[in-house]
Parts: C-alpha cells; sequence; structure tokens
C-alpha cells in the first residue's frame, strides 16, 4: 500500500529494506567533513543568520528589560496573586525544562537502543537540551524576587547564619534534579563534541581558529585507545543520563503532586509529566530541524526518515499523555471525593475551561488524529505546523494543571482568579528570544551535527572481512 | 615536558579501514607492542589488532562507579546530618531522620557524580587535555586524522623498532605514506 506513493527510483529509498534512507547516498568521509566544517569556518556568515540572530536578540532584550525591572520591584508585578501564589514563573519552567528531555532521549536512549538514524540530530537536540535548561532554570531563581538571597535558599552550604535547607521539601528536590540534569547535559554534549572540535581545528585556516578550537579539542588526535575508553564513557553517561532525565521530570511533578491541592495529588504525575516533557520535546527538534535542514541545504543529512520518526515518537508520547488526560478525570470521578469531582468539572467548564478545550486541540485532536498518515508524516509543512501547535497546547497542559487547580480550591470564599500582567508576558517571550539566540550562535560556532557519528554510519566504515582475509591468506 | 630529541615513531597512513586493520594486525604479529591507530572515528577492530581490549582495563567504568558511590554517599550524609544535627526543623514532630525524601537528592548525586566521574576520569586515563603531540608535527597528520584517514604509528620506544626494519614492513603493506615524526 505504502509503496504505491513511492517511486523504485527514488534514491532516498533503501532498495533492500524499501524504507527510507537514514543518510543520503553517495556521501564519503571528505564530503561530510567539508560539509559540515565548512558552516562553522567560512568567512562569510549568511546574511540571514545575522538577520535571524538580530531578531532574536531584540526578542531576548524584552527579558532584559522584564527582569530588570522585576529586581527593582519585586515579584508584585507580576499577575500572581492569592490563590494563584504560582503562575507563569513554573509554567514557564516546566515548559522549558520539558522541551529539553527529547534531547537527551535522542542523546542518551536512543544510544543505549543503538538507534543509528538518532546521530544527524543528536547534537542540536542537547544544544536544545542544554539552552532549554537555562531558560527554565531561570524561572526558579528569578522568582524568588531576590535571588542573591536565593543562593542561601537553596544551596547547603556553611553560612554565617548556621542556616540549612530543608531537604524534605520537593522544591529542594528540585534544585539537585535541574542542577544535576544542567551538569551531565554538558558534559555529555562537550564530551560528544571533543572529535569534531578536533576536525575543527585541523581545518581552520585562521589564526584563532586553530587556537580556539585546538584549546577546546584538547589535544584530540583520535587515538584507537583514546576513542575505546570515550566510547565507553560514552556509553556509561548515556545509561546515568537516561535514569535522570526519568527522575528530572519525576521530581518537578513531585512540586505539584506532593501537594494536596485538588487536581495536583494524583500518582500519574510523574509518568505522564515524563511522557508530556518527550512530547513537546520532539515537537521543538522539529521547530528547529525543519528550518535548519533547509537553511542550510541539510536535507542529505537530516533527511526524512528523521522527521517522520519524530513524528511516530510524538505519536507514541502523545498517547500517554492523553491516556493521562484520561487518568486525571477517571481519579476525580473514582475517588468519590467531592473536592476532586468538583475540580475536574471546574477545569473542563469553569471559567478558565477554554484553556483545557486549547490543549485539548492541540494536544490530543489535531496531532493524534493526523500523525497516523505517513504520507502526513514525511510532510514538512505539516510537521512544522504541527510542532508549535504541539508546543503551545504543552504550554497550556501546564496553565490548566497550574491555573484552575489554583483559582477555585476547596474553600469558596477564597476563589479567585488569574490574569497575567505585561511583565509575565515580557519574561516568558523573552526566554524564547534568549533561546533562539543561543541556539543561532550554536549553530554557527560549534558543529551542529556530529561528523564522527556521521562517519560511522557511511558505507565506507565497514570493515571488508573478506578483504582481510584475503590479505591475511597472501 | 622536557623536549626529547630524535624520532617519535613511524607513521603509515592508509586511505581505508581495512587497510589499517590488517597492517594493524601484521605489526603486532610481528611482535611490535608501542603502537597506535589513528581514525576519525572508532574502529573496534583496530583496537583488537593492537591488543587494547578496553573492556578489560575498566579505567573508565571503575572511576565511574567509585565517583557514583562517594557521591550518593555525600549527598546523603550531609542531608542526615543537616536534617538530625545541624539544623533540625520540628514540623508537627515527625521524625527527623525521614531518609525516604533524602534518596531524591542522594540519587542525584550519585548520576552527577558518576556522570563527572565517567567523563573526566576518561580524559585523565587518556591523558587529555595534552595540547602538544608530537604527532602534530607528521605533516599529513592534521589533514586526515580527525576527517578522513587512517594512521597507523609504531613507536619508537618498542625493543623491537629499528628504522630501516620497521619502515620495510609498513612500506610492505601498501600505505599511501610512511613519514618520520620527530619529538
Amino acid at each position: 500500500m505504502a509503496t504505491k506513493d513511492i517511486s523504485p527510483q527514488d534514491p532516498m529509498i533503501d532498495p533492500e529494506t524499501g524504507e527510507q534512507r537514514v543518510i543520503a547516498p553517495g556521501h564519503t568521509f571528505r564530503s561530510i567533513t567539508e560539509k559540515l566544517t565548512r558552516i562553522v569556518l567560512t568567512t562569510h556568515t549568511p546574511l540571514g543568520w545575522f538577520f535571524g540572530f538580530a531578531l532574536a536578540g531584540s526578542v531576548a532584550m524584552l527579558l532584559l528589560v522584564a527582569v530588570t525591572w522585576l529586581f527593582l520591584k519585586g515579584t508584585g508585578i507580576w499577575g500572581i496573586t492569592m490563590p494563584v501564589a504560582w503562575g507563569f514563573a513554573i509554567i514557564n519552567f516546566v515548559w522549558w525544562i520539558g522541551i529539553g528531555h527529547a534531547g537527551t532521549l535522542i542523546s542518551a536512549i536512543l544510544l543505549l537502543f543503538k538507534q543509528k538514524w538518532r546521530n544527524s540530530i543528536n547534537r542540536f537536540a542537547e544544544a536544545m537540551t542544554i539552552f532549554a535548561v537555562i531558560c527554565a532554570a531561570m524561572f526558579p531563581v528569578i522568582h524568588t524576587g531576590r535571588p542573591w538571597l536565593a543562593i542561601y535558599w537553596l544551596f547547603p552550604y556553611p553560612n554565617t547564619m548556621n542556616y540549612w535547607p530543608q531537604f524534605r521539601s520537593p522544591l529542594m528536590w528540585d534544585v539537585f534534579a535541574v542542577s544535576t540534569y544542567a551538569t551531565i547535559s554538558v558534559v555529555f554534549w562537550y564530551i560528544g563534541m571533543i572529535p569534531d572540535l578536533g576536525t575543527l581545528r585541523d581545518k581552520s585556516k585562521s589564526k584563532i581558529g586553530r587556537f580556539v578550537y585546538g584549546q577546546m579539542a584538547l589535544g584530540w588526535r583520535g587515538s584507537t585507545r583514546h576513542w575505546m575508553r570515550y566510547e565507553t564513557a560514552s556509553l556509561l553517561l548515556a545509561g546515568l543520563a537516561t535514569p535522570l532525565v526519568l527522575s528530572v521530570h519525576t521530581v518537578i511533578s513531585f512540586d505539584f503532586a506532593v501537594a494536596i491541592m485538588p487536581g495536583w495529588h494524583t500518582t500519574i504525575f510523574p509518568p505522564y509529566f515524563v511522557a508530556g516533557a518527550v512530547y513537546s520535546g520532539f515537537a521543538m527538534v522539529l521547530t528547529l530541524a525543519i528550518p535548519i535542514r533547509k537553511f542550510y541545504h541539510l536535507e542529505d543529512l537530516i533527511t526524512i526518515r528523521h522527521l517522520d520518526n519524530c513524528g511516530k515518537v510524538m505519536l507514541a508520547t502523545g498517547f500517554i499523555v492523553a491516556y493521562g488526560y484520561m487518568t486525571d478525570i477517571a481519579y476525580a470521578w473514582y475517588s468519590a471525593d467531592k473536592w476532586e469531582f468538583f475540580m475536574a468539572w471546574n477545569r473542563i467548564f469553569g471559567p478558565m475551561g477554554w484553556s483545557y478545550w486549547i490543549l485539548i486541540f492541540s494536544n490530543i485532536a489535531f496531532p493524534l488524529t493526523t500523525l497516523w498518515s505517513r504520507r502526513l508524516r514525511q510532510n514538512v509543512a505539516y510537521l512544522f505546523v504541527l510542532s508549535l501547535i504541539v508546543n503551545t497546547g504543552m504550554w497550556f497542559e501546564r496553565f490548566v494543571i497550574v491555573v484552575t487547580s489554583l483559582t477555585r480550591d476547596y474553600l469558596p470564599s477564597s476563589w479567585g482568579t488569574y490574569r497575567a500582567t505585561r511583565w509575565d508576558y515580557m519574561t516568558f517571550v523573552g526566554t524564547m528570544g534568549l533561546f533562539t539566540a543561543l541556539f543561532f550562535l550554536f549553530i554557527r560556532l560549534l558543529p551542529m551535527i556530529p561528523m564522527s557519528e556521521i562517519r560511522q554510519i557511511l558505507p565506507g566504515a565497514k570493515i571488508n572481512e573478506a578483504e582481510l582475509q584475503h590479505k591475511g591468506g597472501d | 615536558m622536557p623536549v626529547r630529541e630524535g624520532i617519535y615513531g613511524l607513521l603509515a597512513e592508509f586511505d581505508t579501514p581495512t587497510q589499517l586493520v590488517y597492517a594493524a594486525q601484521t605489526a603486532y604479529e610481528s611482535g611490535y607492542r608501542r603502537m597506535d591507530c589513528y581514525t576519525p572515528y572508532p574502529v573496534e577492530e583496530a583496537a583488537e589488532a593492537i591488543g587494547f581490549d578496553e573492556p578489560k582495563e575498566k579505567g573508565v567504568s571503575r572511576v565511574c562507579l567509585l565517583g557514583g558511590i562517594l557521591g550518593g554517599l555525600a549527598m546523603f550524609t550531609l542531608e542526615t546530618w543537616v536534617s538530625v544535627w545541624a539544623y533540625p526543623l520540628n514540623i508537627a514532630g515527625r521524625g527527623k531522620f525521614s531518609w525516604v525524601a533524602f534518596i531524591i537528592p542522594a540519587y542525584e548525586w550519585t548520576i552527577l557524580w558518576a556522570g563527572l566521574s565517567a567523563g573526566f576520569g576518561m580524559l585523565a586515563l587518556n591523558r587529555l587535555p595534552s595540547p602538544y603531540h608530537p604527532l602534530f608535527n607528521a605533516p599529513n597528520f592534521r589533514n586526515g586524522a580527525t576527517s578522513d584517514k587512517f594512521f597507523l604509528c609504531l613507536e619508537a620506544d618498542d625493543p623491537r623498532f629499528d628504522i630501516g626494519e620497521s619502515r620495510e614492513l609498513l612500506e610492505s603493506l601498501h600505505p599511501t605514506s610512511v613519514v618520520e615524526v620527530e619529538h
């Protein structure tokens, strides 16, 4: 059935398996190296890059302004109030960190599963993780209003007040989960980049380039002994990052689940948060990969196969998310707890119900009905639109969880509503600018596709056993 | 590192990984032990050919395990000390040693220190960073070892090494070139 739409002459189809190829045929070690080093080492930065970077940078300025005003005035400038004491800051925190999770999934979990197709996209997915974690980690810090005090609120260190933090609080667990996640992501990313930095050092024609990439490559020379230890370290880091990434969003879900607020206090939260994180993260991978492959002409390396596979992962995780929503409602019904029951009703039909329907449309109704189609999964325009819709939906998921539960809790006399202020919006939009600006710097200055890993999946990388035997014979 | 006189070794360049593995096997069979291959991506067969068995060495894994155990213990001990002795908080009369809650940061630190140990341990075992290495003096090394060429270096420290004989051995393996590498 599917073979009808594809012509057998299509070079992107592997004639043996009938599947889309992971990378286009005809590439050699040299062509890969040339193609990917040129993006970084060129002296002619594309005009579009400057334009994009300037645009992203200006949006990031919004963040700077909003945060400066926040530090001068305090958190009163935000829309948070009683009873909604948690607002955009936590929504954005959870959203950003969730986006980061797909990077770790691609770089660690798919490495352990020996999914070779991940090789093209793992570097920039990991960069996405790091920048997303930077944006995420900013919110817990700035939401304190006085971040210079947050140091002793958050970190256990001997101070003159003889004060120590409270380790039974999920907010402290967050500190360790997120800081570990950021550190391990950076280490994994950097170690993965060392061989490619060596390539850049050797290919660079400018003195500064040779020096800077030379220092960053740490003297990498591709020794086989080094490679073997390097491979072990990569596997170990992948094996460590896998339980880590699952634990990070689990711990974040504890921020909610440990509270007794109706709509938060459920055991489905950890798995449902992790699945949602991967879902939105893959959407962000598509949001980034689709323009990049177009702009830098990387269709040979980031192929339809990659986009198709991302779509499949989203389909699977999307269904887990849908299951989470259903369980939430089922829990309210089964608990026979009138507050839980009211919460579920209020969430869907209450004054903030519109946000629930946005979330149902953009996370469930639209993606999970269309992603089944192979033809659509291989349609770049559809995927790009889908990725934006899913990320909007995932932001609303956190909005629904935070706001609808808080606006109407146990006591009707304490009910209220929530309205974000312009400072909330500026901070949020500003983090998107910061994220994009960092990403622009990354694709300009560092190798965004891991050359050493692409070389491994080229046909020329295979040892020819027959030739080896033959040589041994004469 | 003091500057040393003389040659570091003989460096043979090959075009394909198969040629390299064959050359490494031949050199190993001829009794050479102090040698190394240089490739633009990991070639496991080359490691086998020069008799390097990383799983047997277990260096990186051991450092990683040790780091993980120490990290986890350190955090758990800190939490216990803080909550029981240094800053005990009485919250509705609940126990001070709430070890279940302490597991979470201890778990994160196990991963943190295991990961840092694996990463930095790997670099340390590889004697990196080393901005200088004699091989960078070879004219063809920099353009190939990190992009598309495969190198075998017989090091002069090897007892079997003899500039004439070793060169003859390498030449017989049809390399693209054989060069002497100065220290």
